[in-house]
C-alpha cells in the first residue's frame, strides 16, 4: 500500500534524525553537569553512540535481532512443507526475493518479520506456531507478516528495535560499570585519587540519563507504532490468501493460547502478530492508544465479517465495525471485488515431535537411534566418541568422519621438492547407512553436519573447518 | 515581466515532471505484470518435471492401475507441447484432472501413502498447484491495477500516446475451478 510505505519512509528518517537530536542534548547536558566546557565530550561521545546504533543496523541489524531472539535459520531441507507455505505467499503477493526463515523453539505460538529491505528479509515462526496451526491458517500468518514486509513497516521497526536494543545494551553496561565502579569506589577515595571520582560520577550520569532514557524510548515505540498497521498487514494478508478466515482462526488459536513467550521484552514485543506479553491473559488485550497491538478479538470480528477477499472487502468490515477509514484511497482504487476460495483442509504442517526435531536439528544436535528404540540428541560441544543409552544402558558410539585412505596421486620427483609438502587436511569420509531418513555425524573439528534424506551429493564441506568429506 | 514568464514555464515543468512520473509508473506496472507471467511460467514447467518421478513412484506400489499413468503421462506430454496461449490453459487444466486422479488412486494404497519418497512428492506437487493458482492470482491482481491506470483519468492520455494496451486477464477454463453458482431466488 503506497500510503503505508511513504509513511514508513518518512517515519525511519524522523526516528533517525530525532534520535541523533535527543542523544546530542543529552550528551551535551551530561558533559556540561559533570565539568563546564565538558559539553562538547559529551556531544561527541553521544554523536559516536549515534553512529554506532546505524552501522549496527547497516550492518547486521537482522543477525543481531534474530540471536536476541534464539532464532536459528533453518535450509529448505529442514521443513519443505514451510518453505513452501512461505513461497507460495511470496507469489502470491509478488515480493521479489524470498525472505529467510528462522525458527524458535518455543512451545508460545508467534511469529514476526524484520529487514532493513527486501533482499534482507527475515521471517521466524515458534515451534509453537508450526505444530498448532493447519496449512491455512499458517498460511494466514504468513501472508501477515509479507504484509508488514511490503508496507515497509518491518523496516521501520527492525531500525527502531536495533535503536532500543542499543540503549538497553549501554544502559545495562553502565549500570554494571557503575556498580562495580561503586564498589571500588571507597578504595580509591582513600588514596585520595580525585580523578577517579570525577568519572565516577561521569558514569554515573550517563547511567542515570540512559536508564531514563530506555523507558521513554520503549513507550515512544509504541505510541510510533501506530496500531493501524496491524489492521493494514491483516488487510494484506487477507487479499494474499483470498481465505480470511485463516488469519481469522489462527489469531484465535495465538491469543487462545495463554503461553507467555520466553524471551520477549517490551522493546521486541511491537514486532510480532499477537502482543506475547499480553496474550497470556486475554481479558487484559487493552484497546487503549497505549497499546502496540489492536486487540485480537477486534482483528477476529473484522477479518471474519469480510464478504469478499479483497482491500475493498476489508475496509468495508473495518468501517462497520470500527466506524472509521484504513486504507487509502489510491489502493482501493485498483481494489476489485475478489471471492474467498475453499479452504485446503488437512492439519498442521509438522507434528509437534518434527517440530521439535527440525528445532534441535537446526541448533546442531546430533541424532542417534538406540536398538531399544529411544532416540538420544547429543549436543554440539559433546567431547567423547560414544555415549551411553539412558534407557538400556548400551553403549553408542557417536557417528564421525573417519579418515578416508589417501587417493594415490604419484607425481614426478622434481616436483614433489618443489612444492612443499602441505596437506591442509587429511580426507575424510562417511558411510551412511541404508536407513534413507535424517542422518548426523561428527566432523574431525567437532561440528555435527546434518545429511537430509535428499541429500544425494557425493561429498559435503564442513562449515566450520571448510573439509570436505566423502559421502558413500 | 520576467515573473509574468516564470509562472507558463513553472507550470510547463510540473506538466513535464507528472508526465515521466505516470510513464514511469505505467512502465513498472507492465514490467511487473510480464514478470507475474513469467512466474506462472515457471511454476507450470516445475509440474511437468516432478510428474515423471511421481509416476515412477507410484508405479512401484499400483502396478495394475497403467490407465490412470497412461493419462497422466500423456495430459503432461501434451502441456509441454502446447504452444497457443488458449492451449496451453486447457492442456494445462486437462493435466491438473489427470493429478487428481493419480492420487486419488494413491489413496487406495496404504503402503504407498506411508512412503516418504511419495509424500515428499505428494507435498511438492500439491504445493505447485497452491503456486500455480497464486501466481495466476498475481498476474490478474497486476493486470486489474494496470488496466484500471492506463483507463483513469488523466493518465490515459500517457497510455494512449505512448502505446500501453489493455492485457487480458489468465481466465480458468475448466469447469471444476470455477466458483460454486450462487443460487439466485
Amino acid at each position: 500500500m503506497w500510503e503505508q510505505i511513504l509513511a514508513n519512509r518518512r517515519r525511519s528518517v524522523v526516528l533517525i534524525v530525532g534520535m541523533a537530536v535527543i542523544l546530542v542534548l543529552i550528551g551535551f547536558a551530561g558533559g556540561e553537569l559533570i565539568a563546564p566546557d565538558a559539553g562538547v565530550v559529551g556531544l561527541l561521545l553521544a554523536l559516536l553512540i549515534w553512529g554506532g546504533m546505524l552501522i549496527a543496523y547497516f550492518t547486521s541489524a537482522e543477525d543481531i535481532l534474530m540471536h536476541g531472539a534464539f532464532a536459528r535459520e533453518l535450509k529448505r531441507e529442514d521443513s519443505p512443507q514451510l518453505f513452501n507455505v512461505v513461497d507460495e505467499m511470496r507469489l502470491a503477493s509478488g515480493l521479489d526475493f524470498m525472505p529467510r526463515i528462522y525458527l524458535i523453539d518455543d512451545p508460545a505460538p508467534n511469529a514476526f518479520a524484520i529487514g532493513r529491505k527486501p533482499e534482507t528479509s527475515a521471517i521466524a515462526v515458534t515451534t509453537g506456531l508450526m505444530y498448532r496451526l493447519n496449512r491455512d491458517e499458517l498460511q494466514g500468518v504468513i501472508a501477515h507478516e509479507i504484509g508488514h514486509l511490503k508496507n515497509r513497516d518491518v523496516q521501520f521497526m527492525t531500525l527502531a528495535a536495533v535503536m532500543l536494543g542499543t540503549i538497553i545494551i549501554l544502559s545495562q553496561i553502565v549500570t554494571r560499570s557503575l556498580w562495580y565502579g561503586g564498589r571500588g569506589r571507597s578504595r580509591s577515595e582513600s588514596r585520595g585519587g580525585s580523578g577517579g571520582g570525577q568519572a565516577q560520577i561521569i558514569i554515573l550520569i550517563v547511567g542515570v540519563l540512559f536508564l531514563i532514557l530506555g523507558p521513554i524510548m520503549a513507550q515512544l515505540l509504541y505510541f510510533a507504532c501506530s496500531r493501524k498497521r496491524e489492521y493494514l498487514a491483516d488487510a494484506s494478508g487477507a487479499q494474499f490468501t483470498r481465505y480470511p478466515e485463516g488469519l481469522a482462526s489462527a489469531l484465535e488459536k495465538i491469543s487462545q493460547a495463554h503461553i507467555p513467550l520466553s524471551f520477549a521484552s517490551k522493546a521486541t514485543a511491537p514486532m510480532f502478530i499477537v502482543n506475547p506479553l499480553t496474550a497470556a491473559d486475554e481479558e487484559d488485550e487493552p484497546d487503549s492508544v497505549f497499546a502496540s497491538h489492536p486487540p485480537s478479538r477486534e482483528r477476529i470480528r473484522i477479518l471474519r465479517a469480510m464478504t469478499g477477499a479483497s482491500f475493498a472487502d476489508y475496509e468495508a468490515a473495518y468501517r462497520r465495525a470500527k466506524g472509521g477509514a484504513l486504507i487509502g484511497a489510491r489502493t482501493l482504487q485498483t481494489a476489485s471485488q475478489e471471492a474467498i476460495r475453499q479452504p485446503s483442509g488437512g492439519g498442521p504442517i509438522q507434528t509437534r515431535q518434527d517440530s521439535h526435531d527440525i528445532a534441535r536439528r537446526s541448533a546442531g544436535y546430533l541424532r542417534l537411534r538406540c536398538n531399544c528404540g529411544l532416540e538420544i540428541s547429543v549436543p554440539e560441544g559433546y567431547e567423547q566418541d560414544s555415549i551411553r543409552c539412558f534407557r538400556c544402558g548400551s553403549v553408542l558410539p557417536i557417528p564421525s568422519a573417519t579418515d578416508a585412505p589417501p587417493s594415490p596421486q604419484p607425481m614426478p620427483p622434481i616436483l614433489t621438492a618443489a612444492i612443499p609438502p602441505v596437506i591442509p587436511f587429511a580426507p575424510m569420509q562417511f558411510h551412511r547407512s541404508a536407513g534413507g531418513g535424517w542422518e548426523s555425524f561428527r566432523c574431525a573439528c567437532g561440528r555435527t553436519i546434518q545429511l537430509s534424506p535428499a541429500f544425494d551429493a557425493s561429498q559435503i564441506r564442513c562449515e566450520s573447518c571448510g573439509r570436505t568429506i566423502a559421502v558413500t | 515581466m520576467i515573473m509574468i514568464l516564470l509562472i507558463p514555464i513553472g507550470l510547463a515543468v510540473l506538466v513535464l515532471l507528472w508526465i515521466v512520473g505516470a510513464y514511469n509508473g505505467l512502465i513498472r506496472l507492465r514490467n511487473q505484470l510480464e514478470n507475474a507471467w513469467a512466474q506462472i511460467d515457471v511454476q507450470l514447467k516445475r509440474r511437468h518435471d516432478l510428474i515423471p518421478n511421481l509416476v515412477e513412484t507410484v508405479k512401484g506400489y499400483a502396478k495394475h492401475e497403467s490407465g490412470t499413468f497412461e493419462k497422466v503421462t500423456q495430459a503432461r506430454n501434451m502441456a509441454i507441447n502446447a504452444k497457443s496461449v488458449g492451449d496451453r490453459a486447457e492442456a494445462e487444466n486437462v493435466l491438473t484432472g489427470a493429478l487428481k486422479s493419480l492420487f486419488a488412486v494413491a489413496e487406495a494404497y496404504p503402503d504407498l501413502k506411508a512412503n516418504q519418497n511419495f509424500l515428499a512428492l505428494q507435498e511438492e506437487l500439491t504445493s505447485t498447484e497452491n503456486k500455480i493458482s497464486f501466481s495466476r492470482q498475481f498476474y490478474n491482481d497486476s493486470v486489474m491495477t494496470y488496466n484500471t491506470h492506463i483507463q483513469v483519468f488523466p493518465t490515459n492520455l500517457i497510455a494512449t500516446m505512448f502505446n500501453f494496451g489493455h492485457r487480458d486477464f489468465f481466465e480458468v477454463k475448466a469447469e471444476e475451478e470455477r466458483e460454486a453458482p450462487k443460487v439466485q431466488f
